[in-house]
C-alpha cells in the first residue's frame, strides 16, 4: 500500500487535548481523561503482567460502553484462545464479533514457514489491518504482541522501518491504538518499540514483596496532557483490571449532618451532637482487652437496629467467635445477621495483599451498599504491607468510604507502653479520622479500670473527661464521672470514695438532725424564760395597782376629815 | 495461466503494480519455466482488490509467494531477486543439493 495523502490531522490544542477513555477502571483517573485519541500507546510489561488482558478489556469497553468498535490484531494467541481468556472475565468476544463490533484477527508468523528472498514490505500487514478497520469501523486497534514480528523476520532494518511507516499510518487512520511489548533488559522493550511509539507509554509491572504480589501500572510518558507520574497498584479480578489510583480524590465529597448513635448510651453523650456524623470515620484505639471489639460491635448492631446495613470486616475472629463473644455481653448480633442487616466478613490479613483487600472491600461495598463499615482491626494489616503501602492503602480506604457516604469505624490495636507511641495504623489514619475514640487502661492499686476518652471529633464538640466503663452481661455501661480530690476516680477508688460520700452524708444528717432538735429544745428554754419574766411582769404590774388603789383612799380618807373639822368650828 | 490439476501451485500475494510485485512476479515465472516447465501454476491475489484474502494465507509481507501444493505450505516474502533462496524455500532444488 502506498503512503496516501496524509488527511489534515485534528487539531489538538493543549486546552482540548482529546482523549479515548479507556474504560478500565481508575486508569482514566491517572491519565486524566484516557489513551491519546487516534494515536498509539505503547504497553509494556513482563509476561505475565497483564499487558494482554488490558488491551482487550480496552476494546471490550470501548465497545460496550462508548460504542466504538475494535479490531485485535494477535501475534501470539489465536482468536478462540484470547475468546476463553478474557471469557472468565465476563467479556463475550464470540456474540461482539457476531454483532461485527469486533474483529479479532490472528497474525501467525511462522519461521519455519517463512524463507526470505529479496525486498519486501509488510503492507500484507496494512492491508489486513485496514481492511479489518474498514469492515466494522474501528476506533481502536490492539496489537499484542508486535515483537513477535521480530522472532519470524530476519531482515531487521526492513522490520524496524515499516513498523515506522505502521505506526504513521495507524495516527493517519485515526484509530486509538494499543501496542503491547515485552519488558527488555535496561529498556522498556526488547525491540526497543518506545522509540516508535512515542506518544504514551505505559509499565506494568508484577512484583512479589515478601511472599505477597502486587501489580503496578505507570505511566512513563504522555506527550500533551499531564497525568499521574506515580506507580498504582491494579488488581486483575472476575471483572477484569481495576486501578486504584491514591491520588484521584479530591476532597470535594459532600458531607451530612445527620447524627447516628454510637450504640452506647452514656458514650453518645460525651459528644455534643450526640454521636457521629454520618459518613465520618471514627478510630477506636487502644490497647489489648480494652473493648475495642466489643465497642465496634455496639456501634454496628445499634445500626443494625435502625434498619441500616453494616459490614464487619473481622481480621482475628471468625463470625461464629464474634456472635457468641457478644452474646455472652447481651448483644446478639446473630439476629442481625439472620435479618440480613449484618454481613460479617472473616480473613487472614495474610490472605492477599493489601490492594485485594482494599478491592474486596471495594466490591462487597458497591453489592452490599452499606450505611456503615467496621473494620476491626486496621492494626492487623500492617502485617501485610510496608509502612508507605499500609498508609496509601488506608488513605485510599477512607476515601472510599468518604465518597460513598459510608460511616466507617476502625478500631486499632496500639502497643501497650508507657511513652503512648503510636503504631503505624494509627499513625496513618490518626490525621484522617473525624473521630478518635481512645479506650484505655486505668491502673490502680492492684487494678485494671477501662476508661474511655474523645481524641478528638471534627465539628463537634465534645466532652474531655475520661469516662471509666463497665463490661458486665447486660453490656457495655458508661459510670458516672467520678470527681476525688486528686481527680477522676476508677473503680475501688470510685467505690471507696462512694462509701466516704455516703458515710460523711449519714453523718452530717445525724449532724443536722441534732441540730434541729438542739434548737427546739432552745426554743423551748426560750419560750418558757418568756412565759416566767412575764408572770414577774404581771405581778409587779399588779402590786404596783393595789399600790395605787391604796393610796387614792388613803387621800380620800384624809379630805373627809378635813371637812369634819371645819364644820365643827 | 492456471491449468486444472497443476503438480505445482502457487500463489503470489501483491499489493499493487509496486517495482517489488512486477519484480516477483517477473522472478517467479523466469524460475517456473526453467524449473517446473508444464507443471505448475500461478494465481496473483491483490490485496488491494482483495484485501479479505490476506488472513486466509496469513499474509503479513508483500510479495509472498505461497506454494500451496505439493503440501507443506511455503511461504517466500520479498521480491525473490536470489533464485537460490526461492529454489531452496519451493523445495525444487535441495533434494538433489542438501543430500
Amino acid at each position: 500500500m502506498n503512503q496516501k495523502k496524509s488527511k489534515p490531522k485534528k487539531k489538538v490544542t493543549e486546552f482540548e487535548f482529546l482523549k479515548t477513555p479507556s474504560g478500565i477502571d481508575g486508569l482514566d483517573e491517572i491519565t486524566e481523561g484516557g489513551f491519546p485519541k487516534g494515536r498509539p500507546t505503547l504497553v509494556c510489561g513482563s509476561a505475565g503482567c497483564g499487558k494482554t488482558l488490558l488491551s482487550m478489556q480496552f476494546l471490550i469497553k470501548g465497545i460496550t460502553d462508548f460504542n466504538e468498535p475494535g479490531v485485535f490484531v494477535s501475534f501470539e494467541e489465536t482468536a478462540p484462545e484470547l475468546a476463553l481468556n478474557v471469557k472468565s472475565l465476563g467479556f463475550d468476544v464470540e456474540k461482539l464479533k457476531k454483532e461485527k463490533k469486533l474483529i479479532i484477527d490472528h497474525v501467525r508468523v511462522e519461521r519455519s514457514e517463512i524463507d526470505e528472498a529479496g525486498e519486501y514490505d509488510l503492507d500484507g500487514l496494512f492491508i489486513r489491518l485496514g481492511y479489518a478497520i474498514d469492515t466494522i469501523k474501528a476506533k481502536r486497534v490492539v496489537m499484542d504482541t508486535l515483537e513477535s514480528l521480530f522472532a519470524g523476520l530476519d531482515n531487521q532494518a526492513i522490520l524496524r522501518s515499516e513498523l515506522r511507516r505502521l505506526f504513521h499510518w495507524l495516527k493517519e487512520k485515526g484509530v486509538t491504538a494499543i501496542i503491547t511489548g515485552e519488558r527488555g533488559e535496561g529498556s522498556l522493550t526488547r525491540q526497543g518499540l518506545e522509540e516508535y511509539v512515542s506518544d504514551c507509554v505505559i509499565l506494568l509491572d508484577h512484583r512479589v514483596i515478601e511472599q505477597v504480589s502486587t501489580r503496578r501500572i505507570r505511566i512513563v510518558k504522555y506527550r500533551g496532557s499531564t497525568h499521574g507520574t506515580n506507580e498504582y497498584p491494579f488488581l486483575i479480578d472476575e471483572d477484569g483490571i481495576s486501578v486504584l489510583p491514591i491520588t484521584s480524590l479530591k476532597l470535594n465529597n459532600k458531607v451530612s449532618s445527620e447524627i447516628i448513635p454510637a450504640g452506647v448510651p452514656g458514650l453518645n453523650e460525651m459528644f455534643l451532637g450526640g454521636g457521629f456524623y454520618r459518613g465520618s470515620n471514627i478510630l477506636i484505639s487502644g490497647t489489648a482487652g480494652t473493648a475495642k471489639t466489643t465497642l465496634a460491635s455496639y456501634f454496628a448492631n445499634a445500626q443494625c437496629s435502625k434498619g441500616e446495613r453494616v459490614i464487619y470486616f473481622a481480621f482475628e475472629e471468625s463470625p461464629d467467635q464474634l456472635i457468641r463473644n457478644m452474646k455472652s455481653i447481651g448483644l446478639n448480633l446473630e439476629a442481625q445477621v439472620k435479618k440480613g442487616l449484618l454481613q460479617i466478613h472473616s480473613s487472614r490479613p495474610s490472605l492477599n495483599g493489601l490492594e485485594l483487600h482494599l478491592l474486596t472491600l471495594r466490591k462487597l461495598i458497591k453489592e452490599y451498599k452499606p450505611s456503615t463499615v467496621v473494620i476491626d482491626p486496621i492494626s492487623n494489616l500492617i502485617s501485610v504491607g510496608s509502612s508507605h503501602e499500609v498508609r496509601s492503602m488506608l488513605v485510599r480506604l477512607i476515601d472510599m468510604l468518604k465518597m460513598n457516604n459510608i460511616t466507617g469505624l476502625f478500631t486499632s490495636l496500639s502497643q501497650q507502653n508507657e511513652t503512648q507511641v503510636q503504631n503505624l495504623a494509627e499513625d496513618s489514619v490518626a490525621s484522617l479520622v473525624d473521630t478518635w475514640i481512645t479506650v484505655r487502661d486505668l491502673e490502680g492499686i492492684g487494678e485494671r479500670n477501662r476508661g474511655v476518652y474523645i481524641v478528638k471529633s471534627r465539628g463537634m464538640g465534645h466532652s474531655n473527661q475520661v469516662r471509666e466503663f463497665v463490661i458486665n452481661s447486660r453490656g457495655i455501661e458508661l459510670l458516672d464521672i467520678e470527681l476525688g480530690p486528686n481527680g477522676i476516680l476508677t473503680g475501688a477508688a470510685r467505690k471507696t470514695n462512694q462509701l466516704h460520700k455516703k458515710v460523711s452524708e449519714l453523718k452530717l444528717k445525724d449532724e443536722l438532725n441534732r441540730k434541729d432538735r438542739e434548737i427546739s429544745r432552745k426554743r423551748n428554754v426560750l419560750e418558757a424564760n418568756i412565759a416566767a419574766l412575764r408572770n414577774e411582769f404581771e405581778s409587779v404590774q399588779e402590786e404596783l395597782s393595789l399600790l395605787k388603789a391604796s393610796e387614792e383612799l388613803q387621800a380620800k380618807l384624809t379630805s373627809d376629815t378635813d371637812i369634819n373639822l371645819k364644820k365643827r368650828k | 495461466m492456471k491449468t486444472a490439476k497443476a503438480e505445482w501451485q502457487l500463489r503470489l500475494y501483491i499489493a499493487g503494480q509496486t517495482p517489488k510485485s512486477i519484480h516477483a512476479l517477473e522472478n517467479i515465472r523466469k524460475y517456473a519455466e526453467v524449473h517446473l516447465k508444464g507443471k505448475y501454476s500461478i494465481e496473483i491475489i491483490d490485496l488491494l482488490v482483495n484485501p479479505q484474502l490476506a488472513e486466509g494465507d496469513q499474509i503479513l509481507a508483500v510479495p509472498t509467494l505461497v506454494r500451496k501444493f505439493p503440501e507443506p505450505i511455503r511461504k517466500i516474502i520479498g521480491d525473490l531477486s536470489n533464485e537460490e533462496k526461492v529454489l531452496v524455500g519451493l523445495n525444487i532444488k535441495p533434494l538433489t543439493v542438501n543430500h
